[in-house]
């Protein structure tokens, strides 16, 4: 059964989630769709300028932004999945927004208009937004083991990876460092506290310098096992990517992605394609705790 | 081995001019973020998760900066392994943006030419921009194949791609936009980027 559409956001999903985690964006879009959220993907959009247009030259890093961010209608929040590219559609709209020049340089490049008061969220907060309303009594929540399957208390750590490291011009938006677990608490999981949520998993140097990543990934894989945990969860496709690629200990815990562990607990049942493209097959455990048959 | 202390002993002593002065007040622009506060509390190094494959920590370039170093800034690998995760501008104490510093250094250095301490992490972007300013959009396989291939690491990760491509998370095929007349257009307007050779020989 489909609940009817509480509200629509603009949506950005990103080059990962178009490629490499497919799994990532169809599960966001079936939780998504589970609990009322319709997502309007941008039409055409384009890469956010990644770490190395960022790396080697900004101006071209904002307009690789600012094209998208012109392609966004007024009106309604843009979600952005990925950290990393919330960061930077982020911080280019907040450059923008304090440089009307600028700004309308960028929108006659680009053929449309970009609204400075445009709300720019990521996944965990508009999930957060939910529960406020639901706090208010405007909707109302499933409750695990109720009206919804829940995640039958699995132990995860919440891996955050940077994406709750904003530079200083971006602290002040409404981003809360504890999101995730209190959300997966909803959900019906078992949020354990553990060593090394914030660890950054190395991005792109695990192209360039895979000496350097291993160990830190391993590290962070480590850190998640002494915990207790039986699997991770983060909200970041690269950081997913990046661990089950990097990793090579002996005892690697599967690592699901927050929109996965959120549609499984919606009961989401189309959940086939998605598990066989992990590196580390988490179906074996979420057999073991009945999520999935 | 030498201990530090004498090592430093015998540089020479640094003499502050007008010249250190400019370096950090063009940084400081360029950056956006006031560098001056910086007490060498050693927060940001003690939260970077690159530290120990790091010439000098992020406090280490913060206080190289103060004391006008631009040669050694521009050259040394701090500013190419900085992957921006913003660890050490969310820790520290006087909210400098120290990644932010990093960015700047960076450009700064390709601007002036300066030796690149890590060619291969700098032919990995050019590889990514290659990609986006033909697609729009990164197209991973690409990238990397040409990356490895112009470090003559041809098998290198070799494993790694095979399994990626097993459970299909390598595309064979970009995802593209509608309209890749934009990226022609605004790549001809920036080819700072590509001005010397791809990776090597900088």
């Amino acid at each position: 059964m489909t609940p009817p559409t509480l509200f629509e956001v603009s949506y950005f999903p990103g080059c990962s989630l178009a490629t490499s985690a497919q799994e990532a964006n169809q599960s966001l879009k079936r939780a998504c769709q589970a609990s009322g959220l319709l997502l309007q993907e941008l039409d055409d959009w384009s890469c956010c300028g990644t770490s190395s247009a960022h790396a080697l030259d900004d101006e071209l890093s904002l307009s690789l932004a600012a094209r998208n961010l012109a392609l966004t209608p007024a009106g309604k929040p843009l979600m952005v999945m990925c950290p990393a590219c919330y960061k930077n559609l982020a911080g280019a709209h907040a450059k923008l927004k304090e440089d009307p020049e600028r700004r309308r340089d960028e929108e006659r490049r680009w053929g449309g208009t970009i609204d400075p008061n445009l709300r720019i969220v990521t996944f965990l907060e508009l999930v957060n937004f939910l529960r406020r309303l639901a706090e208010m009594g405007a909707v109302r929540l499933p409750r695990p083991g109720k009206e919804m399957e829940g995640l039958h208390r699995i132990k995860v750590a919440p891996y955050y990876g940077c994406a709750t490291m904003l530079p200083p011009r971006l602290r002040a938006a409404s981003f809360r460092p504890a999101l995730m677990t209190e959300l997966l608490d909803l959900l019906g999981a078992e949020p354990l506290r553990w060593a090394l949520p914030n660890r950054c998993c190395g991005t792109f140097l695990t192209a360039a310098r895979p000496d350097i990543t291993t160990p830190l990934v391993n590290e962070i894989m480590q850190a998640a096992v002494d915990s207790g945990a039986e699997c991770l969860v983060t909200a970041c496709a690269m950081c997913q990517l990046n661990i089950e690629v990097r990793c090579d200990l002996p005892n690697r815990l599967p690592i699901l992605h927050f929109s996965e562990a959120m549609a499984l607990a919606l009961g989401v049942k189309d959940h086939e394609g998605w598990f066989k493209r992990h590196l580390v097959d988490p179906r074996p455990l979420l057999k073991e705790h009945r999520l999935i048959a | 081995m030498r201990q530090p202390a004498q090592k430093f002993a015998s540089l020479p002593p640094i003499h502050l001019d007008r010249a250190s002065t400019r370096l950090a007040d063009r940084v400081r622009r360029m950056s956006g973020t006031e560098l001056r506060g910086c007490y060498q509390c050693r927060t940001c190094s003690g939260g970077c998760p690159f530290f120990q494959a790091m010439d000098y920590g992020p406090h280490g370039v913060m206080r190289l900066l103060q004391l006008g170093q631009l040669e050694e800034l521009l050259t040394c690998n701090t500013i190419w392994l900085c992957v921006g995760c913003h660890t050490c501008s969310a820790c520290c104490p006087m909210a400098i943006d120290i990644a932010a510093v990093m960015d700047a250094l960076r450009r700064l250095a390709l601007s002036e030419n300066a030796k690149v301490a890590e060619p291969g992490v700098l032919a990995f972007h050019r590889e990514v921009l290659r990609a986006i300013e033909s697609y729009g959009r990164t197209h991973k396989l690409e990238i990397m194949l040409r990356f490895k291939a112009g470090q003559k690491q041809w098998f290198q990760d070799f494993d790694v791609g095979l399994k990626m491509l097993a459970k299909r998370k390598l595309p064979l095929l970009p995802s593209k936009i509608e309209r890749p007349q934009d990226m022609k257009r605004l790549f001809n307007k920036h080819p700072r980027h590509k001005q010397r050779g791809i990776g090597g020989n900088l």
